[in-house]
């Protein structure tokens, strides 16, 4: 079933024409409204008249995150603050975190594309779903939570919760639909098996699982865990949360919503658009956004347009599951975390630049962090208990900091291999 | 239906329409609002032929028209109810409303123009009752549907109505705009609406374009355009500081 029709199945050339009415009036509207565009149209002599198709976005500088950070919390919304009836942030990155607003619009918008995320996936006026991401700041539950109530569906906030207890509700509220991150699902999945419960004694049918990456290999353990389809679907707050693209049941990539953002793919060296069906880093521009416009937005995050068109009869493009991050970001359960940040916590404690990296891996489908550290040799001849107050420090800050629990080993001096005259900050083993 | 891509106009020496770009679809009412001067007549007036357009396309059912002729324009399919309505007043109803078959007119047409005359006729019962009447001597909301019902005899398939609720008494307005509705439902007519009664407007349409200094910064779903608070403030009239006080 496609939720909007006229919308989903629009005629491409319809599109085009729609996206460039939509482009020029953002581009106005920004250009009006954002003192933080306005200067980079005038540094750049842009003239906000000369957009005549969708090709003239090229000549828009990119913006990037640390653009959004330097203007925390409230400088790049394009409408006064009394406007805005809801604020979300992205999850933190190195310092500040990212603030964003909607106005009235922006949630139904919002709505709407969830919506058609929920329905590409299957989801109906019938299901029940059950919403395992936290309910807070992150706009992961808000975002679904409203487009589910939107269909019509029965929606059981569960928020984050440990899995017996998730367990208990998909068993006596007859879960149908579940949404959370993807290694969150996996935990349920392998709980179940811990507790000797049949998956098929449930009435779980679909699973939605984002806000992580995840592969093709993961999606078949947890169907088969689960016994349910699993779908993926992509979204960030900085556009405006879950919503921006979604599978639908054919599983041959996520559909993306072109009628209210501009997608582009590019070359994160060069910043040139890469060829047709190859990876790149994904760049968003708002074509409808009220609060918080983007133009451009780097996004960090890897992927491809996927050519040809589906037999869905979507008439929006397709992208890949994302693949990774252009940089070294950390996304582990659903959080994003910086190896800087660690560095700074490491450096502060042990009072000097620590030699250190960073180990991922998924044990029982949960992401595990450790960090790897390199011990000065005094330190490490000292006494055991020392030692252990030292991985006791860390964990606790890196607990307090990110809400994470994670694994500290100590490792003797140059024990760590080196590439060339670096240390592979991080090692990810998902 | 319609599309525009682009178009810039200067007219009286000023640039009046920058690169817009704007389309309808085949039985969508559309409202332009903006305030005045904001390049909502000259718009009307460039779609119709009236004006020259300095550069960009007009796209009517896949033709180029930005530089045909109005009364080509006109046989096309696209019909203006003008500003002011611009009805002659020494004609009588009916005088007025052959000559807006002007374009259809040909040996041998007669009773087919006659069946139009009816048509309109059943659209606005008004119309009937005075058509002996010189037009002169309506009352404004007759004389606007007049001005529509002229438009009408050249069985448009886009019909541009330009400020219809001027001058105009807020329950005829309603009566003006009720007969639009019905243009669409019963006719399955298109409609460009130039208002500046924003508000009239946007509750009849399906979709809508804010125009500022010759601009469109704004596109979207009436009902959105009705919950966006720069429109309430600038269109709507609502005092919306003062109603957030009480």
């Amino acid at each position: 079933m496609i939720w909007d029709k006229e919308k989903e199945s629009i005629q491409r050339e319809e599109l085009a024409q729609l996206q460039l009415e939509r482009l020029q009036s953002t581009i106005h509207r920004v250009y009006r409204n954002v003192p933080f565009y306005r200067r980079i149209f005038d540094k750049n002599s842009i003239d906000p008249d000369s957009f005549s198709s969708l090709e003239d976005i090229n000549k828009i500088p990119f913006t990037t995150k640390n653009d959004l950070r330097e203007n925390y919390p409230y400088g790049l919304f394009a409408v006064p603050l009394r406007e805005v009836v809801r604020i979300h942030t992205s999850s933190g990155t190195t310092g500040m975190p990212i603030v964003v607003g909607y106005t009235k619009n922006d949630l139904k918008i919002w709505t709407e594309l969830v919506a058609r995320v929920l329905t590409s996936s299957g989801i109906t006026k019938d299901d029940v779903i059950q919403i395992a991401f936290n309910y807070g700041l992150f706009t992961g539950a808000f975002g679904f939570h409203y487009g589910a109530e939107k269909i019509g569906a029965s929606v059981i906030p569960v928020s984050i919760e440990n899995p017996k207890k998730q367990i208990k509700i998909l068993q006596d509220y007859k879960t149908t639909a579940l949404i959370s991150t993807p290694s969150y699902a996996l935990l349920i999945a392998n709980t179940l098996i811990e507790m000797d419960i049949n998956p098929n004694s449930l009435y779980l049918r679909f699973g939605l699982f984002g806000a992580e990456p995840w592969s093709e290999r993961m999606r078949q353990e947890i169907e088969e865990k689960l016994k349910i389809t699993a779908l993926d679907n992509y979204g960030l707050s900085e556009i405006i949360g879950p919503g921006v693209a979604g599978e639908c049941l054919e599983k041959k990539g996520l559909h993306i919503q072109e009628d209210h953002f501009f997608y582009e793919i590019i070359d994160p060296q060069t910043l040139e658009p890469v060829k047709e069906g190859e990876t790149g880093e994904l760049v968003i521009t708002t074509l409808t956004k009220e609060a918080f416009p983007v133009l451009r937005f780097r996004t960090g995050d890897l992927t491809r347009f996927i050519p040809g068109e589906c037999p869905c009869g979507r008439t929006f493009r397709r992208i890949d599951r994302i693949m990774g991050r252009t940089d070294d970001m950390i996304i582990i359960r659903g959080m994003k975390i910086f190896p800087s940040q660690i560095e700074a916590i490491l450096y502060e404690i042990e009072g000097r630049q620590p030699n250190y990296q960073i180990v991922l891996e998924r044990q029982a489908g949960v992401d595990q962090m450790t960090i790897l550290l390199e011990m000065s040799e005094d330190i490490f001849s000292d006494v055991m208990r020392e030692q252990t107050q030292l991985v006791n420090t860390i964990k606790d800050r890196i607990a307090s900091e990110f809400g994470l629990s994670i694994n500290v080993k100590l490792a003797e001096r140059r024990s760590i291999e080196k590439v060339g005259e670096k240390i592979k900050r991080v090692i990810d083993k998902r | 239906m319609l599309t525009i891509k682009n178009l810039d106009v200067y007219y009286d020496k000023l640039y009046t329409l920058k690169k817009i770009s704007l389309h309808i679809k085949k039985g969508e009412i559309i409202t332009l609002i903006g305030s005045n001067g904001a390049g909502k007549t000259t718009l009307l007036n460039t779609i119709s032929g009236l004006i020259k357009p300095a550069s960009g396309n007009i796209l009517f059912e896949g033709k180029e028209i930005s530089n045909e002729t109005p009364e080509k324009i006109v046989k096309l399919g696209i019909s203006q109810v003008p500003e002011g309505r611009l009805i002659f007043k020494t004609l009588t109803v009916e005088e007025n409303l052959l000559l807006g078959a002007y374009s259809q007119y040909s040996f041998g047409r007669k009773k087919h123009i006659m069946k139009d005359i009816d048509t309109v006729y059943s659209l606005f019962a008004k119309l009937k009752e005075r058509r002996k009447q010189l037009a002169g001597t309506l009352s404004g909301g007759e004389q606007q549907m007049l001005a529509i019902g002229r438009a009408l005899m050249s069985k448009p398939k886009l019909l541009l109505l330009d400020e219809p609720s001027m001058g105009l008494a807020p329950n005829i307005i309603k009566e003006v705009f009720q007969h639009i509705i019905e243009l669409k439902k019963l006719y399955g007519l298109t409609v460009l609406l130039v208002e500046q009664n924003a508000k009239s407007a946007l509750k009849i349409a399906d979709r809508g374009y804010v125009l500022e200094t010759g601009r469109v910064i704004l596109e979207g779903s009436a009902e959105d355009l009705l919950l966006n608070r720069d429109v309430q403030r600038a269109y709507l009239g609502r005092d919306l500081d003062a109603e957030e006080r009480i």
